[in-house]
């Protein structure tokens, strides 16, 4: 007998009070829970986003369409940015006044080599303002995962107000779990020592958001 | 500490002991407190928490009722996801399949998430054994593997160590294992995390072999979910050429939506956040993106024969969140070793004696390890009834009863060194079912409470030992009820 079988047979037997017919939607779920903490307007919503982006360290900037190609300029300039990893599926535009030398991400290089990378900009595939969160989903405006992980900086770029979602339930109903997904809440933090919390352990120590609007 | 729980002392052996080291009790006590006022505040933002609690413990419910059918439409979705599901009855057998996938890799080196899961089997042990070195990346686990220590704490491992231990170790140990502290490192948080980034880096950088446990997994997807802040989980999801999740079968949810209840209950449980800094889901193996072999580890050790028990089979809901731990008055005092299992608190006490049984001294005496306050009760996101399952246990170790060992039903015997506790209880019964036998007894106490003794003769002097016998009071409330209101009640 594999240890699947075993497994699944004590499994079978520790369930013998459960009745032969229930089957698992047998078994009530109450949804009465809140689909969002609120009802906001889409400026109120990109307002607490960025109110709560702010609150975990992430450094937010506010920015029209004409105008983020000098902002991705600045904030890499004055991060002293060398080399910046670029996602293939990167709008042009957000980098078109960008000095740094532009890393792109390929199967084929080593974390070693994108250890060297000052900086990383990215799109985001949904940003949730109840909780400060952006989610990466690897489209190729984001790249793979390890590109926002390994830079010490990361300028992640959303679009207000139509990536902004109030909650986590409606991030989820936007979302497909058959790609790797990355939920970002401020930048790498440990509270690991008497409860200090320190940012950056391994992540990117710096986060900035970019909250374009179109 | 010798860094394994093999052999460690009864609950009250282990408290009176760290109960009177006064830096681990401030120490406990400064961090216990502060994590559960944030908590409070997280708590409070939300007023559906009430309805979330309630949708989550529904939810792992169903998830246990059916664990079966859940089991089998993961392995099938995780399969088709590119993964490979193995299945590990015990401990042993889940760290045989561990060590056997890392030698096939050819590697001798791995880097490995915080996992309660590995926690539990010794995994670390055992691949040490086959000649493979385990890092920790937690920076928390990091401290505790240097230290040759054990975890105290579910979230906080290091929570018993302050900044100038921590420094200790690191100045003294990180040479030997990579990369050594810094020349000059200070005691000052950010210094030590800085110290921490740097020895870990190259781990990270080097690793073909990740291992992790995971926080939940979506039976209909196949998607594994880990929570975490610093972003080491990350890494070792992420960075190395195969990935192995050692996940207790119990980390079931049945679908993608129910997600949406439980990273609004864990992050505001455990860390008091929002929501924690990063969450990393991934199903099977993505190309270009990820480790190109994934192999999920599904471990029994125990949690069937917890799911046999249906008063117990509650505290399989837990989702390892740790409020319990950062409540309990018990937890402050003793702190997490006196509890001897990778689960300590409150969830310990009822959890580790189910998973192991109660065969052992340690393992019998952990129900007893709580004075039923029901604070974590209160505060438990999905609603497990801690209280109620350590009576049940209490009363399983004192009279024995039906249980599940290993998948085989058994019928336990009582415990050793409760002789005196029957046979006090069976007493008691008695009198409380003869008043008449109840009033004598009363008052021949209340008469000759001056001779009492201050500790309890015979058997009874475990009990007083580490308690004050109350005082007896001249008159019992019975018979001052019938001297005060007796009359009234006659009319």
């Amino acid at each position: 007998m594999s240890s699947r079988d075993v497994v699944l047979a004590r499994v079978r037997r520790a369930l013998a009070d459960v009745p032969r017919g229930e089957g698992p939607g047998d078994v009530p779920v109450p949804r009465d829970y809140l689909r969002t903490h609120g009802s906001r307007t889409a400026e109120e919503r990109v307002a607490l986003l960025a109110e709560n982006l702010a609150e975990y360290r992430a450094v937010v900037h506010h920015c029209a369409e004409d105008d983020v190609h000098m902002l991705v300029m600045r904030l890499l300039n004055e991060h002293g940015t060398q080399h910046v990893l670029v996602p293939p599926g990167l709008d042009p535009w957000w980098m078109a006044a960008a000095d740094p030398v532009r890393i792109h991400d390929r199967a084929a290089s080593t974390a070693r080599e994108l250890d060297t990378v000052d900086s990383v900009v990215t799109g985001c595939a949904v940003a949730i303002a109840e909780t400060g969160t952006i989610v990466l989903d690897g489209s190729p405006d984001q790249g793979r995962r390890r590109i926002s992980l390994i830079p010490d900086h990361h300028i992640c770029v959303v679009r207000v107000p139509d990536q902004v979602v109030d909650s986590v339930p409606q991030a989820l109903e936007r979302l497909d779990p058959a790609r790797p997904l990355t939920w970002i809440s401020g930048p790498s933090a440990t509270s690991d020592i008497e409860l200090d919390r320190v940012e950056g352990v391994h992540g990117p120590r710096k986060l900035e958001v970019v909250l374009l609007s179109e | 500490m010798s860094g394994t729980y093999l052999g460690m002392p009864a609950f009250p052996t282990a408290a009176a002991s760290s109960t009177q080291d006064g830096r681990l009790r401030a120490n406990l006590r400064y961090a216990t407190h502060t994590i559960r006022d944030k908590r409070a505040k997280a708590v409070a933002e939300l007023d559906d928490w009430a309805r979330l609690r309630a949708a989550g413990a529904a939810v792992k419910d169903r998830t246990l009722r059916h664990l079966d059918h859940y089991l089998e439409q993961l392995e099938e979705a995780v399969t088709a996801a590119g993964g490979q599901v193995h299945w590990a009855a015990d401990a042993a057998e889940a760290n045989a399949i561990v060590a056997r996938l890392v030698r096939e890799t050819g590697e001798r080196e791995v880097v490995k998430v915080k996992s309660m899961a590995t926690q539990e089997t010794g995994l670390n042990r055992t691949l040490a054994e086959a000649g493979i070195s385990a890092y920790e990346t937690d920076l928390a686990e990091l401290i505790v593997q240097l230290g040759d220590d054990l975890p105290s704490h579910i979230l906080v491992p290091a929570i018993h160590r302050n900044r100038g231990e921590i420094r200790d170790i690191f100045r003294e140990q990180m040479g030997r294992w990579g990369r050594a502290a810094p020349e000059g490192l200070s005691d000052a948080p950010g210094e030590l995390a800085e110290a921490a980034r740097l020895h870990l880096r190259e781990k990270f950088l080097n690793a073909k072999v990740g291992i992790s446990g995971a926080n939940f997994m979506v039976a209909e997807t196949g998607t594994l979910v880990v929570v975490e802040s610093e972003g080491n989980g990350r890494m070792c999801l992420t960075l190395p050429e195969t990935l192995i999740s050692v996940v207790g079968i119990e980390k079931i949810v049945p679908t993608w939506q129910d997600l949406e209840i439980f990273l609004q209950l864990l992050p505001r449980s455990s860390t008091a956040e929002r929501m924690n800094p990063y969450t990393s889901m991934w199903t099977g193996t993505t190309d270009g993106d990820g480790p190109r072999t994934f192999h999920l580890v599904l471990l029994d050790n125990g949690r069937t024969d917890t799911l046999a028990d249906t008063v117990g089979r509650q505290a399989l809901r837990c989702i390892r969140c740790s409020a319990c731990l950062n409540v309990c008055p018990v937890y402050e005092r003793a702190g997490g070793h006196a509890y001897g299992s990778a689960y300590p608190g409150p969830i310990g006490a009822i959890l580790t004696p189910q998973l192991r049984g109660t065969a052992s001294e340690l393992d019998a005496s952990l129900p007893y390890a709580s004075s039923l306050c029901g604070a974590c009760y209160e505060v438990c996101p999905v609603a497990i009834d801690i209280p109620e399952v350590l009576v049940h246990l209490r009363e399983r170790v004192v009279q024995g009863g039906k249980v599940t060992r290993r998948g085989v039903k058994t019928v336990l015997k009582p415990a050793k060194g409760h002789a005196a506790e029957r046979a006090a209880m069976r007493a008691a019964g008695f009198a409380f079912d003869h008043p008449g036998v109840l009033r004598a007894g009363q008052r021949l106490a209340g008469r000759t409470r001056r001779l009492h003794p201050r500790r309890l003769p015979g058997p009874g002097h475990a009990w007083s030992d580490t308690r004050d016998l109350p005082p007896v009071p001249a008159e019992s409330f019975r018979d001052w009820w019938r001297r005060t209101r007796g009359e009234e009640q006659g009319k």
